[in-house]
């Protein structure tokens, strides 16, 4: 019997239309990978399902949960359900946990709510089992842990035992994965596979990256606009992709962008031996700052023309040495030559040698003033000039249309733009200056992949257009694989892999590497031929 | 939770002592002799020196604050330039009235302030949450000795429940108590619409983060939800505003004790500024500001108890 | 008008013009002299024959003493908004600026002991000095400011320095002067403008209450807080004295909250997302 089925439902909050006519359903012991991008509804999926709706929704159609109408129950029966036969893992670990009471507390308030004649050491013991389950042993994750003691993915995990305490039918996980570092995502894909296989549950595994789903699920639907456009097993889909969409996507996952390798050798940003620590902030009024080495001992060169590669997970030093490379911070021991010429000169960094760099940042809505006019935005950089060019206008146009805006979007504000639309903006604002060298920190990251596909391509295009040379800094080994001729491995503040991208990734030497490549999930092998 | 104590107790004492310097140096800079003014016009230079030996005027500065320090340290806050009696007598009986009432005023204010905040709070956009938001919006814009007159006018000229001011003395508490009740809900009403208002938006705060969500995922019903996880979560801003409000409402009862004729520490403060007795201003200001360091520390503590990840750092 | 669309503001915009018209059209006319003593006519219930609000014990105008009293309670709440924000906002963009350093240390430490003065008692030690006057409020109220201002812009400028545009801004060259006052200053000015019209309305009760225990601006010059502590002695058979400058100063500051948080809603984006 089906254990998950939702047919035909329409799904509107505050008018505005949210899904279509959806259908899908889930079996005991399936693993079923919703896909779609940003805005296709998967999300508000999931919140039928369990009922979690904001207010001002309004559903039609049909869901039945294990038999029960799920769209006729009352909010009585709801909470019964909830925690109990249906349970929910979401994005942000941070901030999905209480942070002012323990983790024991939180998972044992499961086992409370719904049989509440447990007394509460049995609650406690059942909370420590369930930790035990999602691998978080008593002896070093005590139940009085506070979450902020904990890192992104064990809380990840302890939102899980929440959610698997009383061993519900079904498992709904809205990107479960996505906040996470590549060898975090790969450790909680197999608990939560593991935990299907063991207890015969349903998962409902809802996300953005084919490649996550790929690994794990038994049948993916992708979405588009509240509908499903295409479904089946995992491993035929691809090849009996049928509507457009689907095929698109699957394209723009795999897309790698066409680009010239570097025909020089010359170097243009050297990195020696570079050391930067800070101090920590005072325990007591007198104590003495300790030290945290951020980065240790790194050594580098980026060859004129070439787009190299730096990955590593969160707090591993990325953007520490980025903020080194472009000046803003002073390093402890060690030098950064561009072209030759020193960054940071005196204890000041050096204005002739930042005119040829330039930085394009992750987040497309954080990177711009909301209260300046494109214009104003895109000529910033200007700044470093000594004098205000006179053509200042034209520069303006001349950037925002080789990046394929129109010269008219000139006047408007950032707001008026889409994510994809933004991060264009951003990369004209760094060629205003005519940099040779841009430092594309996440640039790509925060995208839909059909987009993230269009800046891949206009980001070559650029490179040899322009001959620009790229630092490309990301968490997605895909992205980096797809674009860069090197690659630098960083762990913990140090270089520990570096060398030609493909070879790299083919043969990693350093464990870490391994583990990494491992680690990040991947469409299937063929799939370049399939399209 | 000790390191955190400590650490709290260096900055209360840090506070006191850049306190009283201020308040030092702000007298200091009074122009005039104290000794010739206590001893009036006709008084002969012989005098006037003897009595500045005996007030201790006749020595440096910061040794005058040092003095001065130690002997409120021992209880000792000198002696009145008019009255010539000990000001540490004369403020302990005032105290017995302004403290108590400040204490009365915000546990009223406490009292009114949560139901209402929590009630507008979870029914946002209703009704009653119309109703709530628009009594303290008026309750905020309403000067709290206006709202004392008028209270005088209804329930002590026309309906005569209350006496219109005086105090009976503690002798026997409930008379004591009901004399100073009006008193205590006029200075109650302004802060009760401000702590009932930062209380709503507190918990409407909270009650849209992700965890509120977890817990309804669970199977907490909506009550359930509020009442584990969003109320003490709530409470971490509305403590600030409770510790910021025991200040208003020291000073705030110098103003209201002056409408109800009370004997309280504002009516020793405006008689001393009237005669110039810059010694009581000097102690009962420093008075003020110790009770309002010490209630911040109070806050600081309680912050802990509902904020457990404080008490690590 | 998105202003217009907003009842509050319009509410409150309109009661806090009537109260700003007529301390201006007091300065050109009054129906009578505040200043005169006209024993004959003392004590005259309101709509009595010219009196439209009645007359105190000295027989003045009592409409005539809340249009001077209105000058005297907007101008030195004005003032003191005033010298809130212009030594409070620059301080706050500073210790930003400073985050962890001594300078900011220094600041925050500062803000804190002024905090721990209520502004009463600021109030009780100038006059105590100085004597009281209208001067000597401002100054109270002004000081109480500061650490207001200071600690909104801090807050608010920590926040938006996380931004990754401030980061562009820095990578363009640019100084930290320069990034406060060209990237944070506008975007706090929302900010600025709610808490001013809070603080302006706080100024005008804390100006009454200075007044009425006779701490603010001295006789001749009319003032709510002094009417209302004139009226106290004679309020069981002449209430009407109590009621106006009492009620002038409720509206004056329901006019002026309304309007603040009016444009607290405007101004902020989540509340903005929750209606559309």
């Amino acid at each position: 019997m089906t254990l998950l089925s939702i047919k035909d439902l329409y799904l509107s909050i505050h008018g505005t239309k949210i899904l279509h006519g959806l259908s899908l359903s889930v079996e005991a012991s399936q693993i079923v990978g919703v896909i779609g991008e940003s805005g296709s509804g998967k999300s508000m999926t999931a919140y039928c399902a369990t009922q979690l709706l904001p207010t001002g929704s309004h559903t039609r159609g049909e869901i039945t949960l294990d038999g029960t109408n799920i769209l006729a129950a009352s909010e009585k029966t709801m909470c019964a359900l909830r925690g109990n036969d249906i349970s929910m893992v979401f994005q942000e670990p941070t901030t999905a946990l209480n942070p002012v009471q323990t983790i024991g507390k939180q998972v044992a308030e499961t086992i409370l709510i719904h049989e509440p004649r447990t007394s509460k050491a049995d609650a406690m013991e059942r909370a420590t089992e369930a930790l035990k389950r999602v691998e978080l042993p008593n002896n070093q994750f005590p139940l009085s842990r506070l979450p902020h003691e904990m890192s992104g993915g064990q809380r990840q995990r302890v939102v899980i035992a929440m959610a698997i305490a009383l061993r519900p039918k079904l498992l709904i996980a809205d990107e479960p994965t996505t906040a996470l570092d590549v060898t975090t995502q790969a450790e909680i894909l197999l608990l939560l596979t593991r935990l299907v296989r063991e207890d015969g549950m349903g998962l409902m595994m809802i996300s953005h990256d084919l490649a996550v789903v790929n690994g794990m699920a038994d049948h993916i639907h992708i979405m588009q606009r509240g509908r499903i456009v295409e479904h089946g097993p995992v491993k035929t889909l691809f090849q009996t992709m049928q509507h457009s969409y689907s095929k698109a996507l699957l394209a723009a996952s795999a897309h790698v962008p066409d680009r010239n390798p570097p025909n020089t050798e010359t170097p243009l940003l050297k990195v020696q031996n570079v050391t930067r620590d800070y101090t920590l902030p005072r325990q007591a009024l007198f104590a003495k700052r300790g030290t945290f080495r951020a980065i240790a001992d790194v050594s580098f060169t980026i060859h004129k023309g070439e787009s190299l590669g730096l990955v590593g997970e969160s707090g591993c030093g990325k953007s520490t040495l980025t903020r080194a490379i472009l000046g803003l911070e002073q390093i402890q021991r060690g030098e950064i030559l561009l072209s030759g010429e020193p960054v940071f000169t005196d204890k000041k960094s050096n204005r002739a040698v930042r005119r040829k760099m330039q930085v394009v940042f992750q987040d497309p809505y954080g990177s711009f003033n909301p209260r300046h006019r494109v214009s104003r935005l895109v000529s910033e950089p200007l700044h470093l000039l000594d004098t205000t060019p006179v053509d200042s206008r034209d520069r303006v146009v001349e950037a925002l249309t080789s990046v394929g805006l129109r010269p008219e979007d000139a006047d408007k504000y950032p707001h008026e733009f889409s994510g994809g639309q933004r991060q264009r903006i951003a990369i004209a604002r760094a060629l205003i200056i005519k940099p040779e060298l841009i430092i594309l920190d996440e640039a790509v990251s925060a995208l839909d992949v059909s987009i993230r596909a269009q800046i891949l391509d206009l980001l070559a295009e650029l490179s040899s257009v322009h001959g620009l040379t790229y630092l490309f800094i990301s968490h997605d080994l895909s992205v980096v694989r797809s674009i860069t001729d090197r690659v630098l491995v960083m762990k913990a503040g140090k270089i520990v892999e570096q060398g030609q991208t493909d070879q790299v990734f083919d043969t990693p030497t350093h464990a870490y590497t391994k583990n990494l490549i491992y680690a990040a999930p991947q469409l299937p092998a063929n799939v370049r031929t399939m399209i | 939770m000790l390191r955190y104590t400590l650490s709290r107790l260096q900055s209360l004492v840090l506070s006191l002592i850049a306190a009283s310097i201020v308040i030092f140096l702000t007298v200091e800079i009074v122009p005039g002799d104290p000794a010739s003014y206590m001893l009036g016009l006709n008084a002969s230079e012989d005098t006037i020196a003897a009595l500045r030996d005996q007030l201790g005027l006749n020595v440096p500065s910061y040794q005058r604050y040092w003095n001065w320090v130690s002997s409120l340290l021992h209880g000792d806050f000198g002696t009145s330039y008019t009255y010539r009696t000990p000001v540490s007598d004369m403020i302990r009986d005032r105290l017995w009235i302004s403290l108590p009432l400040a204490i009365y005023a915000l546990f009223l204010s406490t009292l009114i302030a949560f139901p209402a905040g929590i009630l507008a709070a979870t029914h946002r956009g209703s009704f009653t949450d119309v109703l709530i938001m628009g009594f303290t919006q008026l309750g905020v814009a309403i000067p709290n000795f206006w709202f004392a007159m008028l209270m005088v006018l209804l329930f002590a000229i026309n309906l005569q429940w209350f006496s219109a001011g005086g105090f009976p003395g503690w002798e026997n508490p409930l008379l004591a108590i009901k004399s100073l009740t009006l008193p205590a809900i006029a200075l109650a009403l302004p802060q009760a619409s401000i702590l009932a208002r930062i209380m709503r938006s507190s918990l409407l705060d909270i009650l849209s983060e992700d965890y509120i969500r977890t817990a309804r995922a669970k199977g907490l019903t909506r009550g359930q939800t509020l009442y584990r996880h969003a109320l003490r979560n709530a409470l971490i801003p509305v403590l600030t505003i409770i510790g910021l409000q025991f200040s208003f409402l020291m000073a705030g009862a110098i103003i209201i004790e002056n409408v109800f004729f009370l004997p309280g520490l504002g009516r020793l403060v405006f008689q001393a500024i009237t005669q110039r007795d810059l010694i009581v201003v000097e102690s009962v200001v420093m008075l003020l500001v110790f009770a309002v360091i010490l209630v911040n520390f109070a806050v600081d503590i309680a912050y802990a108890i509902v904020d457990p990840r404080l008490r690590g750092g | 008008m998105v202003l217009l669309n907003n009842r509050n503001i319009v509410i409150g915009a309109a009661l806090t013009a009537i109260f700003v018209t007529l301390a201006l059209v007091s300065f050109v006319y009054t129906p009578y002299d505040v200043t005169g003593v006209d024993i004959p006519n003392k004590l005259k219930k309101p709509f009595s024959n010219g009196y439209p609000l009645g007359t105190d014990h000295f027989g003045r105008d009592i409409l005539s003493m809340i249009m001077v009293g209105a000058r005297t309670s907007i101008a030195v709440a004005l003032v003191a908004v005033t010298i809130g924000m212009a030594l409070g906002v620059p301080l706050g963009l500073a210790a930003a600026a400073n985050k962890g350093y001594l300078l900011d240390e220094l600041i925050m430490r500062s803000n804190d002991l002024i905090f721990a003065f209520p502004s009463l008692v600021i109030a009780i030690l100038i006059t105590a000095i100085f004597g009281p006057s209208a001067l000597n409020a401002i100054i109270a109220i002004g000081i109480f400011n500061i650490p207001v201002f200071a600690r909104l812009t801090r807050g608010a400028a920590l926040s938006l320095w996380q931004r990754d545009y401030i980061l562009s801004a820095r990578v363009a060259g640019k100084g930290p002067a320069r990034i406060s006052f060209e990237h944070i200053l506008p975007n706090v000015t929302n900010l600025l403008i709610v808490q001013g019209t809070i603080q302006f309305s706080l100024g005008i009760l804390a100006e009454a209450g200075l007044s009425y225990v006779g701490l603010g601006a001295q006789p001749p010059i009319p003032s709510w807080g002094r009417m209302l502590a004139e009226s106290q002695t004679m309020i069981s058979f002449a209430p009407h004295m109590a009621l106006f400058p009492g009620l002038a100063i409720v509206f004056t500051v329901l006019g002026l909250n309304l309007m603040g948080d009016g444009l607290r809603d405007i101004f902020d984006p989540r509340i903005r997302r929750d209606k559309s």
